[in-house]
C-alpha cells in the first residue's frame, strides 16, 4: 500500500517536471518561431518593395526609350537577322 | 554500553521542531503580506499596469498573391501599408488638438471634426488609409489618444496601362474587381487567420502570445501573357487608332501551338493604380466582352465548308459579274466587277458575290454548322469576366438572304478572342485547341474540325491573300511567309439597317505558314472615313506585332526572300555525341 502509493507520488513528480520543462520548451520555441516568422515578415516586405522597384525600373517603355533615344540603337527588321539553325546529324 | 540522557535527546527535539516552525511561520507571514501589499495597498500602479497591456484577438489579413507574366516578371503585387483608424469615443473626450493630426493626415480642415461628430456613437472610423508605412508611423508619433493604426496591402500593377484590362483591380479592401483579379480571386486573396497577442494602450501588439487559427497567404499566379510582346501589341494598337482617329480597337496575339493568349490589348484603356477618373467604358476588356461581326474575316471557313463537302475545288469557277447580286430582296456588292472568278481567287479578292453563291449550293444548316465548330456562339472559356459568347443564330426557316449574308459574315457576331481562336484552328492544321490567359506548361489536345487537306488549301489561298494580288498586301513580314484576312464591316445603326458612315476594320492571320507558331487579331472600331479598310488600317498593326513576336521568339524565317540562314549540321565535338 504504502509501496504503491509512494511509486505513484513518484510517477506524479516526474510528470510534473515534465510538463514544466515541455512548458519552458514551448515557450521558448514559441519565441524563436516569433522572431522568424517576424524577420520573414520584414524580409518578404523589402522583398515585395525590391520587386515593385525592380519591375518600375524594368518597365518595357524606359528601356526602349533608354535604348532608342539615349543610346541611338534600333531594332533589326527581319530581313537584318541571321538565324543560326542546328540540323540534325544525317 | 552507555544509554544517552533521555531528557537531553528531548531538549534537542524540541529546539529543532520550533526552529523549523518558526521558519515556516516567518515565510508564512512573508508571503502573505506581499500578497497584502499587492492586492491591496499597492493595487492601483498595477491596476495601471495591467490596462496598458491587453490580451486581444487580432485578425491576420493575408498577403494577397502575385501576378505573373510568363517570363516571371511582376504584373501584379501587394506591399504593405498603414491605414490610420480612431475610436471616436476615446478621440473626442481627450479634448486635443485635432490640427496636427489633420495635417499628419494632409485632410482638409474640420473634416476631422464633422467625421467625428457624425460618427459620435461608433467605435471605428477610418482616418485615412493606405499610407507608406514612414507616414503613418509619424502619425502614430504624435500620440494621440485614440488613434490607432492597421496593417493592410496596397496593390501595385507596375505594368500600368500596358495590361489594364487583362489584370484588372482589386477595392480599397483587397477583392478582385475586374479581369483576372476578380476571376481568380479565391485563388490569390488567401484565408485570414487570427492570433492570441498582448496590446499596450495604442494597441501596438507587444508580444505574439497563441496562434489561434493560422494564415494562409495567397497564391501566385502565372499568366500566359508575355509583357514584352503585351507592351509592343498596345504601342502599335495605339499609334494605328490615333493615326486614323479611330474610336477604339483590340488586338490579341495567340501562341498557335498551345492556344495561350500572349497579348491581350484593347483601347480605350486605363491605368489600373490610377483609376479615379476613369469611367465604365474604359474598364471594358473588348477583346472579350464586345461582340463585332466579323464580316469578310469569316469566308475561309464558309470556303472550307465548300471544299470539304468535295463539291468544290480551288479550281471551280463562279461567275461574280455585274457586280452585284439579288437574293431574296437584298442586294449584295463587290467592290467591282471582279468578272469570273475560281473559288480560291473569290477569297484572295474577297469577293461577296462569289462566297455567297457558293454559300448558296450548301444548306444553311451546314454553314451553322460549321461556324458552331469553330466555336462562334460560345464564350472560349478563358476565365475572363463579362466573356460574351457572341451571336450565331439557329433558325427554323433560313431566308435566303439571311443565308447569303451569313457567308460573308453579316448577321453573325462575334468577340474578337472568338475570331483569334478561329484563325487558331487553321493555324493548327484543323484542330481546335481551348484558348487560355494561365501559362501552359505542354500543349493542350484539342478537337479536329477541318479536315488537314482543306486546312492545307485554304491557308494557300489565305498567304496569297497577304501579297500584291490580294488585299492585305501592308500585312507582309519580311522573310517570313503570312496568311490572314482583311475584313470591313459597316456597323449597325441604332435604327436598324447598315450605315455607311461607321466602319469595323479587322484583320486576322497566322505566320509563319510552313509551321505557324503566332495567331494575331486586330481590331479597329470606327476609323476615320479617309481610310477604313481591314487591309489599310488592320493589316499594318498585325504585321508589326507579328514581327515583333517572330524576333523576339526566334522564331527563323521560312520565306523565298529569306536567305540570311546559316544552317549547321549538329558536331559530334560540340554536342558530345
Amino acid at each position: 500500500m504504502i509501496k504503491s502509493s509512494l511509486f505513484l507520488s513518484l510517477i506524479i513528480f516526474v510528470s510534473a517536471m515534465a510538463v514544466v520543462f515541455v512548458r519552458s520548451d514551448n515557450r521558448q520555441s514559441f519565441l524563436a518561431l516569433q522572431a522568424a516568422t517576424s524577420e520573414r515578415d520584414s524580409l518578404s516586405e523589402e522583398w515585395g518593395r525590391l520587386q515593385l522597384e525592380h519591375a518600375t525600373w524594368s518597365l518595357h517603355d524606359l528601356v526602349e526609350n533608354e535604348a532608342r533615344f539615349k543610346l541611338m540603337m534600333i531594332a533589326p527588321g527581319p530581313e537584318e537577322i541571321v538565324v543560326l539553325r542546328l540540323e540534325p546529324r544525317q | 554500553m552507555r544509554f544517552p540522557n533521555i531528557k537531553s535527546v528531548k531538549f534537542g527535539y524540541y529546539v529543532r521542531h520550533w526552529t523549523v516552525l518558526g521558519l515556516l511561520l516567518i515565510g508564512m507571514i512573508l508571503l502573505l503580506g506581499r500578497a497584502l501589499q499587492l492586492q491591496v495597498l499597492d493595487n492601483s500602479r498595477l491596476q495601471a499596469e495591467g490596462r496598458a497591456r491587453q490580451v486581444r484577438i487580432v485578425a491576420v489579413k493575408p498577403v494577397r498573391g502575385r501576378i505573373l507574366d510568363r517570363r516571371g516578371e511582376v504584373l501584379a503585387i501587394s506591399t504593405p501599408v498603414d491605414s490610420i483608424w480612431a475610436d471616436p469615443q476615446i478621440l473626442s473626450s481627450s479634448n486635443t488638438d485635432l490640427k496636427a493630426l489633420t495635417e499628419a493626415l494632409e485632410l482638409s480642415s474640420g473634416q476631422i471634426e464633422s467625421q467625428l461628430h457624425r460618427y459620435a456613437d461608433k467605435k471605428f472610423i477610418w482616418l485615412r488609409r493606405h499610407l507608406p508605412p514612414a507616414t503613418a508611423r509619424l502619425v502614430l508619433d504624435l500620440n494621440i489618444p485614440g488613434v490607432f493604426t492597421l496593417r493592410e496591402y496596397h496593390r501595385y500593377y507596375p505594368a500600368g496601362l500596358n495590361a489594364g484590362h487583362v489584370l484588372g483591380f482589386t477595392d480599397i479592401d483587397d477583392h478582385g474587381q475586374e479581369g483576372v483579379e476578380r476571376a481568380f480571386d479565391r485563388h490569390l486573396s488567401g484565408v485570414e487567420g487570427k492570433k492570441r497577442v498582448l496590446q499596450d494602450a495604442r494597441r501596438t501588439v507587444i508580444e505574439d502570445i497563441d496562434r489561434i487559427k493560422p494564415v494562409y497567404h495567397g497564391r501566385d499566379l502565372v499568366l500566359s501573357i508575355d509583357l514584352r510582346l503585351q507592351t509592343a501589341a498596345r504601342r502599335y494598337l495605339a499609334e494605328a487608332v490615333q493615326a486614323h482617329g479611330a474610336a477604339g480597337g483590340s488586338a490579341l496575339l495567340l501562341d498557335a501551338r498551345t492556344a495561350e493568349v500572349l497579348a491581350m490589348v484593347n483601347l480605350p484603356d486605363f491605368n489600373p493604380n490610377d483609376r479615379s477618373e476613369i469611367t465604365g467604358g474604359h474598364f471594358r476588356n473588348r477583346a472579350v466582352t464586345d461582340i463585332y461581326e466579323p464580316g469578310s474575316t469569316v469566308k475561309p471557313f464558309t470556303l472550307s465548308l465548300a471544299l470539304s463537302t468535295g463539291s468544290f475545288t480551288p479550281d471551280s469557277l463562279v461567275e461574280t459579274s455585274p457586280g452585284f447580286y439579288r437574293i431574296g430582296g437584298w442586294t449584295i456588292h463587290d467592290i467591282k466587277d471582279y468578272g469570273s472568278l475560281t473559288l480560291s481567287r473569290v477569297l484572295i479578292k474577297s469577293s461577296n458575290i462569289g462566297t455567297a453563291k457558293i454559300a448558296m449550293e450548301m444548306a444553311p444548316e451546314e454553314l451553322y454548322q460549321t461556324f458552331r465548330d469553330i466555336g462562334f456562339g460560345q464564350i472560349t472559356g478563358v476565365e475572363l469576366p463579362g466573356e460574351q459568347a457572341g451571336i450565331l443564330p439557329n433558325r427554323q426557316r433560313w431566308r435566303a438572304s439571311e443565308h447569303a449574308t451569313m457567308a460573308y459574315g453579316y448577321g453573325v457576331a462575334v468577340t474578337p478572342l472568338q475570331l483569334a481562336r478561329a484563325y487558331g484552328i487553321l493555324a493548327a492544321d484543323g484542330v481546335m485547341l481551348p484558348v487560355t490567359i494561365r501559362k501552359r506548361e505542354q500543349a493542350p489536345s484539342g478537337r479536329r474540325v477541318i479536315p488537314s487537306d482543306v486546312v492545307t488549301e485554304i491557308n494557300a489561298m489565305l498567304e496569297k491573300v497577304v501579297s500584291p494580288e490580294g488585299t492585305a498586301q501592308r500585312a507582309t513580314v519580311p522573310a517570313y511567309r503570312v496568311a490572314g484576312k482583311t475584313g470591313t464591316v459597316r456597323k449597325l445603326s441604332a435604327e436598324g439597317g447598315y450605315r455607311d458612315d461607321s466602319y469595323q476594320a479587322l484583320f486576322a492571320g497566322f505566320a509563319p505558314v510552313s509551321d505557324p507558331r503566332f495567331v494575331v487579331v486586330v481590331v479597329i472600331d470606327e476609323p476615320g472615313l479617309d481610310q477604313y479598310y481591314g487591309g489599310e488600317v488592320a493589316a499594318p498593326v498585325f504585321a508589326k506585332i507579328m514581327t515583333d513576336a517572330l524576333r523576339l521568339r526566334g522564331i527563323p524565317g521560312d520565306g523565298d526572300n529569306n536567305t540570311n540562314q546559316i544552317v549547321f549540321s549538329k558536331l559530334e565535338a560540340d554536342l558530345g555525341a
